[in-house]
């Protein structure tokens, strides 16, 4: 197609997005077994633009761990001691003074499907300002960006699976997907398991964020269940007085391991 | 002993959610794309482009690489992300060790390069057929993918990989790397959407159960 003939880009509405997210969240629920096929978003989900010609058009090759039980992706990379430094989990502390906005807590569990706690595995999170916006030369959303933060962390998992990471809270922001699009407020994690299998790459969202119902990134699980834990819940226990409030996130990875079968891992 | 599937009870899992565009801060590090050990005279490189379904560099793009260690080995080594312990700062492998595992973000022009030892067969199946385990990450992209990256010196274990053998010519050519330019180096385009038009084939992406 020559650039004369391409019709003129007509941005769509949150109306329009929105209506995309019902549709295909309605056809999710209606397929013949009930319910969505998977906790994970479809590839391809056009309500969310960029993905349309970021997919795979044809279907994936299924690798089978029983079958293939010396395939190199039932293993994984290991991280220790010399991966980080005792400030990475704190993102309030990397820098000579305190970051702007509302300090938080976020804490929870690493677990494999079958419920084992990933031990000693790293855990690396990114995240707008308390204003929006990232430390990031490509984001051009016109929030302050402030000299007391970078907005990056990194822990490893103790030997219940636990992580835990001081912050900000991170502001909602715009982005070009849509008229008017706001991501709601999110703090981007990655993971890994015992297994390159299990590797985790998603988002944390905050309860009761007005937000999260506009939003196609979100909207892309479309099993509610499976989205309902994207969101963080409010701790009080997590909460430490007169310092930060505490939010909640276990996280279950997906994914064949080498593990399964050993004792005591 | 071979993996068995697991329990019943099995716990509702955490979906995925895109990379996004901003993991540039966060994610990539220092000598991420230099598995191999410092001045190694084996070191092999790999290098190509991801593009999307319209042909487009993806400029936004983190790859990430996982092998087995030159005996075959698959415990991996911890010190990727090694620390300077004064500043904090990443100063990266020690050069020593083999890690076996390498984070690579696209360039501009949605290129990489990798800089690793070659690729070997894990000490439980001496005869299998080597290969890079590769995760892609990127804008756009809901929920990463896994592909591989075969090497043309093993051709005569590829007839017999459980995975090749089973794929269409045409199909089983996107896993291959092909020799480009000097010795040792090799190239390995990622598409991660076939043409509509056929002027490039999409990668070959796996799914594991
Ligand atoms: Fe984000």
């Amino acid at each position: 197609m020559t650039p004369s003939m391409t019709p003129p880009a007509v941005q769509p509405t949150q109306a329009d997005i929105s209506r995309e997210i019902a549709a295909r969240e309605a056809a999710a629920h209606a397929r013949p077994e009930g319910g969505p096929a998977s906790a994970h978003p479809a590839r391809n989900y056009p309500p969310y633009r960029s993905s349309i010609h970021r997919h795979p058009r044809q279907p994936l090759v299924a690798v089978d761990a029983l079958a293939d039980p010396e395939a190199v992706e039932l293993t994984g990379p290991a991280f220790g001691v010399t991966d980080l430094t005792d400030l990475d989990a704190d993102l309030t502390r990397q820098h000579p003074g305190e970051p702007l906005g509302e300090r938080i807590t976020v804490s929870g569990r690493i677990l494999d499907r079958t419920g084992r706690p990933v031990r000693g595995q790293l855990v690396e999170i990114w995240q707008a300002n308390a204003a929006g916006r990232y430390a990031h030369r490509r984001d051009r959303h016109p929030a302050p960006l402030d000299p007391n933060f970078t907005g990056a962390g990194r822990a490893l998992t103790d030997d219940d699976g636990r992580y835990a990471f001081t912050t900000v809270k991170p502001g909602a922001y715009p982005w070009r997907n849509h008229g008017n699009a706001w991501r709601p407020a999110h703090i981007h994690f990655s993971l890994f398991g015992s297994a390159f299998t299990q590797r985790l790459i998603t988002q944390m969202y905050f309860p009761g964020d007005p937000l999260l119902p506009y939003d196609p990134v979100l909207a892309s699980v479309t099993d509610p269940a499976a989205r309902a834990r994207l969101v963080a819940a409010y701790d009080h226990e997590l909460s430490r007085p007169e310092r930060s409030l505490g939010y909640r996130w276990d996280i279950v990875l997906d994914g064949p391991s080498a593990t399964w079968t050993e004792e005591g891992r | 002993m071979p993996p068995t599937t697991p329990p019943s009870g099995a716990l509702p899992v955490t979906p995925s959610q895109t990379i996004g565009p901003f993991f540039g801060h966060a994610l990539p590090f220092p000598g991420g794309e230099r598995i191999a050990p410092a001045g190694h005279p084996d070191t092999v490189t790999v290098h190509g482009h991801v593009r999307d379904g319209a042909g487009a560099p993806v400029p936004d793009a983190l790859l990430e690489f996982w092998q087995a260690d030159p005996d075959g080995g698959l415990t991996g080594a911890p010190g990727s992300l090694r620390r300077d312990p004064v500043t904090g700062a990443v100063i990266g492998r020690n050069g020593v060790d083999f890690t076996g595992f390498g984070r690579v973000p696209t360039d501009a022009d949605g290129r990489y390069a990798l800089h690793t030892l070659p690729a070997t067969a894990p000490a439980g199946c001496p005869g299998a057929a080597p290969y890079l385990a590769v995760c892609v990450f990127a804008r756009g992209l809901l929920h990463h993918l896994f592909t591989r990256v075969y090497f043309p010196e093993h051709e005569a274990a590829h007839a017999a990989d459980a995975l090749l053998s089973r794929l269409p010519e045409d199909r089983a050519r996107t896993l291959l790397a092909r020799p480009d330019g000097p010795a040792r180096h090799y190239r390995f385009d990622i598409h991660l959407q076939g043409a509509e038009d056929g002027s490039h084939e999409e990668t070959v992406f796996l799914a594991f159960r």
